[in-house]
């Protein structure tokens, strides 16, 4: 054996940073291109299948999240506006509802062709306006809208084996409005299943978020949607209350706050209207000290940080067995560290920008009140950009019950962490909030998990998961979580009205 | 003669495994003016080989993929509208017009693919036992599904029963209408480019009195679906041979034998092909 005079090349070989300093490989930013995506300076209200201006010439702008700055000025509908909507959604609904069911499946599928083929152009807008990471509106909102158009498109032709042989008929107009979190799927939950069951709509996107739900229609145009069957009319509360109070509207689907819900179930208490309601949570993950914690830590990260945790079923809360509460939080803490903040177009961010400057002063409202309510504020160390509307990934631990960090729907990359000892205590404290909407159970004991869901007060329970969204899953809440649900076949009995069962007169 | 272009005729050839062999056997027989494979024995062991082989990884596509697959299946159909309707008006099919049977064609894929991501929640659901358990039955894809395709309409007929055969997660080996066999071999071009894995559907031409006993006999085949066989005594025979395996017989015919009307698409047609699976779990802390 030889010896070697030299040091093997792979030794001594320098890093990247030294011989080039400019070169980071710490990290490198990958932002997503925007040329691709057209956004007019004008954004006129869609109605009668036709483009046109505000009756009261009012326009507002809607600003990008990430840089504060303005993207574009929006049509502000008024009543008369609404009125009109309401008037060519009425004049269509006949029409539409004569097209056989197999006709209107061939438009849906279009769409949800035409949807998947322009992903990257929808992605990209729909960061733009709602500040969403790049990665959560490519590989979740646009994969999702597209499948959820799929799935209802199969069903517009096979209604009769949705309601047991019952006879079907669609309500009419519907009144559709939706939130700012998931703009353009939120639209095609909202769409797909009205479409397919033969309604007419006057959609009423979030004010901060009007863009996508505006380049949708020109999709469904394109798909052969005829004129009047869709309309929207964008504008702020105002306009949604015009559209919630028109006595031309027979069912009114509302995605949003609980107060703002309260106040249209009282609106509309004296009419006979359809009404369902997608409101807000408060979902607790629960960890049991058998879970498999790896999955348990990813999954409780996800559950409150996705999407800045504007997610009415965000796990909000953590319920952790106390035996391994110390070593859990020891844990999420490590994981928030690696957690990139900043840049939604960056391929590589995990958590975006904050919405809108009210969501951030609402963030910050109650992040303070936790602190002087008692509770321990833990928040990762990131640098948040300068511009833009930005929140660091936040947890609070000692936090009691009747904090309202533990009760109030906070809408933001905020977790606040409570323990408990036996499964009866979990189930307690999990269900000791005014809302229902969903909640997690993380253990590895299949019979623990079908115990702890049929005593948790939720709509949806996911197990060993969470977050999980499907065309094909239905979605809703109970208590003050609100009522109905979207998704599935159950989301088709909200738009229509049953009757005798076929073969019967 | 130099000004006159000589077509390139098309060789009709057997679907297997997603390829395009000829008959093993060497042998053709005549139908619409052109040589077409008459299929052996051999020809239905390979056909059941591949259709098993892509079983376990077709059943476990998610429904949504196998719905898009359906979907793209119409998608490239429609696309190819007028070479079906020609080769329908050379052959003897007239139990519609030809243009109606491949439009019905496209959309009969159409409606089964709408149906990938829905038939287990309209067929299957929760029970509620009288125990702290949990439990819930589902249909699930018997298998192999071997498919006699009826004469007439010979495209329409063939598609109204290998595609809910297939959307469910089975496989499938088809034989195509004996007397008018070439839609059928050349709606295999359609499937070759529609994303299907090679061996979900396998098409074979040729005789009934030569194949539809090994179709019905094969252990391997789980499901037999018998709708064109006509001859009285080959149908007795096939059914007898299935019951070797217990191999599940489906005897469904339209009403009034229309291929237009209610009855020649339905859910029942696709569960036909699957078999409910329950699973019980306990419940408790």
């Amino acid at each position: 054996m030889t010896s070697r005079s030299q040091e093997p090349t792979y030794l001594t070989m320098t890093t990247p940073e030294a011989s080039h300093p400019e070169f980071n490989l710490e990290y490198a930013a990958a932002p997503e291109s925007t040329p691709p995506v057209p956004i007019e300076e004008e954004n006129r209200l869609y109605i009668n299948g036709e483009w046109v201006a505000p009756n009261n010439g009012e326009w507002f702008t809607t600003y990008n999240p990430a840089t504060a700055q303005a993207l574009a000025r929006v049509a502000q509908g008024s009543e008369v506006d609404i009125d009109r909507a309401v008037l060519a959604a009425t004049n269509a609904a006949a029409e539409w509802a004569a097209w056989p069911g197999s006709e209107r499946a061939k438009v849906l599928f279009r769409v949800a062709r035409v949807l998947a083929e322009r992903a990257r152009e929808f992605a990209v807008l729909e960061t733009m306006d709602g500040g969403k990471p790049i990665k959560e509106s490519r590989d979740f909102d646009l994969p999702q809208a597209s499948a959820h158009f799929f799935y209802y498109a199969g069903w517009a032709d096979k209604l009769v084996y949705a309601f047991g042989g019952q006879k079907h008929q669609p309500r009419g107009v519907v009144a559709q409005i939706i939130p700012w979190n998931f703009p353009l799927l939120m639209a095609a939950w909202k769409l797909a299943p009205a479409l397919a069951t033969g309604n007419t709509v006057v959609l009423k996107p979030a004010e901060t978020t009007s863009l996508s739900a505006l380049a949708l229609v020109r999709v469904l145009e394109e798909a052969g949607v005829p004129p009047g069957v869709v309309n929207v009319v964008t504008g702020p509360g105002e306009t949604g209350a015009a559209l919630v109070n028109h006595p031309g509207v027979q069912k009114i689907a509302f995605t949003g706050s609980t107060a703002v819900g309260k106040e249209i179930q009282r609106a509309t208490a004296a009419r006979p209207v359809g009404l369902t309601l997608e409101l807000g949570g408060k979902a607790a993950n629960i960890v049991f000290e058998d879970a498999a914690l790896d999955q348990a830590v990813e999954g409780v990260i996800n559950g409150i940080f996705f999407n800045q945790g504007h997610v009415c079923s965000a796990g909000s809360r953590l319920l952790v067995q106390e035996s391994i509460a110390d070593h859990f939080i020891e844990r999420l803490k490590a994981r928030m560290a690696t957690l990139r903040v900043g840049d939604p177009l960056d391929k590589n961010t995990d958590i975006g920008a904050i919405n809108s400057p009210q969501q951030l002063e609402k963030i910050k409202t109650l992040v303070a009140a936790g602190v002087t309510e008692g509770a321990d504020l833990y928040q990762s160390e990131v640098s948040l950009p300068t511009e833009g509307w930005f929140y660091p990934p936040s947890i609070f631990t000692n936090v009691a019950l009747s904090h309202r960090v533990a009760q109030e729907e906070i809408f933001g990359p905020v977790l606040s962490i409570l323990t408990f000892r036996t499964a009866e205590e979990a189930i307690e404290k999990a269900n000791n909030t005014a809302y229902g909407l969903s909640a997690g159970v993380w253990t590895e004991k299949g019979s623990r998990i079908l115990w702890m869901a049929d005593r948790l007060r939720a709509g949806v329970v996911w197990a060993n998961t969470f977050n999980r969204f499907d065309p094909t899953s239905p979605f809703g809440g109970v208590k003050e979580s609100g009522f109905g649900r979207e998704g599935g076949r159950a989301g088709l009995a909200p738009y229509v009205q049953l009757g005798a069962m076929w073969g019967e007169s | 003669m130099a000004e006159q272009r000589l077509k390139v005729n098309k060789t009709y050839k057997l679907f297997i495994n997603g390829a395009f062999p000829r008959s093993e056997s060497g042998r053709v027989y005549e139908a619409g003016g052109v040589n077409v494979p008459l299929a052996s024995r051999k020809d239905v062991r390979d056909a059941v080989a591949a259709a098993r082989g892509a079983q376990p990884a077709w059943a476990s596509r998610s429904a949504y993929n196998r719905a898009q697959i359906l979907y793209r299946v119409a998608e490239m159909l429609e696309g190819r509208r007028d070479q079906f309707i020609t080769e329908l008006e050379q052959s003897t099919d007239r139990t519609m017009a030809a243009e109606t049977q491949v439009n019905n064609a496209v959309d009969r894929w159409l409606w089964y693919a709408g149906w990938a991501d829905k038939f287990a929640q309209v067929a299957g659901g929760a029970n509620p036992v009288a125990g702290p358990y949990f439990n819930l039955s589902l249909p699930e894809p018997a298998g192999l599904v071997t498919v006699v395709a009826p004469n007439v309409p010979s495209l329409l007929g063939l598609v109204s029963r290998v595609a809910p055969a297939v959307v469910s997660g089975n496989t499938v080996v088809v034989l195509a209408s004996e007397e008018s066999p070439l839609p059928a071999l050349s709606l295999a071009e359609v499937l070759a480019t529609s994303d299907f894995p090679p061996g979900v559907v396998n098409i074979l031409s040729g005789r009934q009195s030569e194949l539809v006993e090994w179709l019905a006999s094969h252990r391997d085949v789980n499901v037999v679906d018998l709708v064109g066989v006509h001859e009285a005594a080959l149908h007795a025979k096939a059914r007898e041979l299935a019951a070797d395996a217990v191999t599940q017989v489906i005897t469904h015919q339209p009403q009034d034998n229309d291929w237009l009307g209610g009855t020649s698409q339905s859910l029942e047609l696709i569960l036909a092909s699957t078999e409910i699976k329950t699973v019980w779990h306990p419940k408790g802390r």
